[in-house]
């Protein structure tokens, strides 16, 4: 008797089973399909790419339509990888204390050194007691664009238009993913008649996100929310982890987030304190770093559902932690008419 | 109407699906079982026809659990039963692994009544020859829930019920003799009903309770021995009780 583990196995590749479900009793698939990811233009994108990268030092150009090719872990996955890491130009926090989850994020997106938005939503509102964050994604496309560009010849005007593509591909594959996603929650909502607990959607976007692992997605995730077992908070990121926790912060702005965080940190924080330490995280990460600025915008989720509780901007919140004080100059030396 | 019995995929003239029918016919010829739900407490029992002498009494347990907190009985086929066990065993496991949360005893029931269905509704098989009673409690809430399903596919929750042989004497005495027990009491009514229509004796029955905390529990031969022989004192007090005092002769 073959065990049936269809439901373990990454379905990034395509089988069309459905039929043999009921010859073959025990192969039926679960009843939760992960989705799959075989659409030709993911070939083309990484075609596109693999050009790109290696095509500069070659002469030749090669074609690769090779769907099994692209989960294999060849130097330049492990590049492109390492290349994007560095790259969500955000900053994105979340703390459980003893009243529920604080949730605080950025607004800035940039693209290398030039701010193309400064104001991007990036808590996601997945249900009215369930809270996500996004980092990277849409934001992180824009380095794809600069790394592509600068690699590619001057002189070559097709290669100069191409990047566009894999671009969008990959800005569109992330906003794919989270409407995936929001579907399954709303449908498991619809199914059981009961809402979905944090540990649930968690677990269904970090599945969507390994499936998609290795086609240059690059998102780190935090879901907060109250489901029946009280506060709850996940990080799930593109690389397919998953991590239960009490605080995360996640974005370039993190580490400065983290020390502000972690200093001022107590579990038993009122939710305007709570709400403060939050804020002061974010604004001091985007004083610092430059990818991250904005509008810093703090949600509580508590057992009544999520409400926000503030979007200040970072350049007035400035002069809230750095009051102008005036200093007494002295006085210069009058040039006196001789 | 012979015609239309043939490959189930046809209704017949009359909007019969006679293939089903046929499956609840099979039902009917399967061993008594009744499921009984109390307030903190849901029992299971089933008619245990006598084993064989050289049969492996162990082997025939008809009350399987599908998972820590979830049992179920099959009246009918009992091959079809190990069939739709399975799968319904690896949904439960496979939903564990996708949500991290235990089945609801609604959504498992939900998943094999499909099952059910499914194979009332496709070209080259039969339905399922087999109903069950599917009990268990709700992993968040802890409340205890019994549900039961039919070849046909439908399903719906029960705070009693009785499938198999003879099912509806048992479930007319549940409906003049239910009331919300806990603990024992639950026990007894659920044995109460199963001994209208089976030999009395802890041989002929077996009988499972579950817990929130402690799960699935079969009850020993010693212990339905006990149980029956309270309830046959009840009976003959009760008896006696109505007779009225002996009559002066």
């Amino acid at each position: 008797m073959k065990f049936d583990t269809s439901g373990l196995e990454s379905t990034a590749s395509v089988f069309g089973t459905a039929g043999s479900e009921l010859v073959d009793g025990f192969s039926a698939a679960p009843a939760f399909e992960l989705p799959t990811t075989t659409d030709v233009s993911f070939s083309f994108v990484c075609y596109a790419l693999r050009f790109v990268w290696e095509g500069k030092s070659q002469n030749c150009l090669w074609v690769e339509f090779d769907f099994a090719f692209w989960f294999q872990f060849d130097g330049f996955q492990k590049e492109a990888v390492q290349m994007v890491k560095p790259a969500k130009g955000t900053t994105t926090l979340a703390f459980i204390f003893k009243d529920g989850v604080i949730v605080a994020a950025d607004s800035r997106a940039s693209m290398g050194g030039y701010i193309s938005s400064q104001s991007v939503k990036k808590i996601i509102e997945i249900n009215p007691y369930m809270l996500g964050t996004m980092a990277g994604g849409a934001a992180d496309c824009q380095f794809w664009h600069r790394n592509l560009g600068i690699k590619v010849p001057e002189n070559n005007q097709a290669l100069m238009a191409k990047p566009s593509l894999p671009l969008s591909l990959i800005d569109a594959l992330s906003t794919a993913c989270k409407i995936a996603w929001q579907s399954q929650c709303r449908l498991h909502e619809l199914t059981n008649k009961r809402r979905i607990s944090v540990t649930g959607a968690s677990k269904l976007l970090a599945n969507i996100l390994f499936s998609y692992r290795g086609m240059g997605l690059s998102v780190g995730t935090m879901i907060a929310g109250w489901d029946e077992t009280g506060p709850g908070l996940y990080y799930v990121d593109s690389e397919g982890g998953r991590l239960k926790g009490t605080r995360f912060s996640v974005g370039s702005g993190s580490p400065y987030a983290y020390g502000v965080l972690d200093s001022g940190y107590r579990a038993d924080m009122s939710i305007e304190e709570a709400a403060e330490l939050g804020r002061r995280a974010i604004y001091h990460a985007t004083f610092r770093d430059g990818a991250s600025g904005g509008v810093a915008s703090v949600y509580y989720v508590g057992p009544d559902g999520w409400k926000k509780l503030s979007g200040d901007d970072v350049s007035e919140l400035h002069y809230k932690y750095y009051p102008v004080v005036s200093t007494e100059a002295p006085e210069p030396d009058r040039m006196v008419e001789a | 109407m012979a015609r239309y019995d043939r490959a189930i995929t046809v209704f017949s003239p009359d909007g019969h699906l006679f293939q089903v029918e046929y499956a609840l016919e099979a039902v009917r010829k399967g061993n008594a079982a009744v499921g009984v739900r109390g307030t903190d407490i849901v029992v299971l029992g089933v008619e245990k026809k006598s084993t064989a002498k050289l049969q492996d009494s162990r082997s025939v347990k008809k009350i399987v659990s599908l998972d820590d907190h979830v049992a179920l009985v099959c009246a009918g086929l009992k091959a079809d039963a190990r069939v739709l066990v399975n799968k319904a065993r690896i949904e439960c496991q496979s939903y564990r692994l996708t949500v991290e949360d235990p089945v609801t005893v609604e959504y498992i029931t939900r998943y094999i009544a499909g099952l059910q269905q499914k194979y009332t509704q496709s070209g080259g098989v039969r339905p399922f020859g087999l109903s069950t009673l599917i009990v268990g409690f709700d992993p968040h809430l802890g409340v205890p829930a019994l549900y039961q399903t039919d070849p046909s596919g439908a399903f719906s929750a029960w705070k009693a019920n009785a499938t198999g042989r003879n099912s509806n004497s048992m479930r007319e005495f549940l409906e003049k003799n239910y009331k919300e027990t806990s603990g024992q009491e639950t026990v007894k009514l659920a044995i109460r009903a199963l001994l209208e229509v089976v030999e009395s004796g802890g041989k002929n029955i077996e009988v499972a309770v579950m817990t929130k905390d402690q799960g699935l529990r079969q009850l020993e031969e010693s212990e339905i021995d006990a149980i029956v022989a309270e309830i046959e004192a009840e009976k003959a007090a009760a008896e006696a009780a109505k007779k009225g005092p002996p009559k002066d002769s």
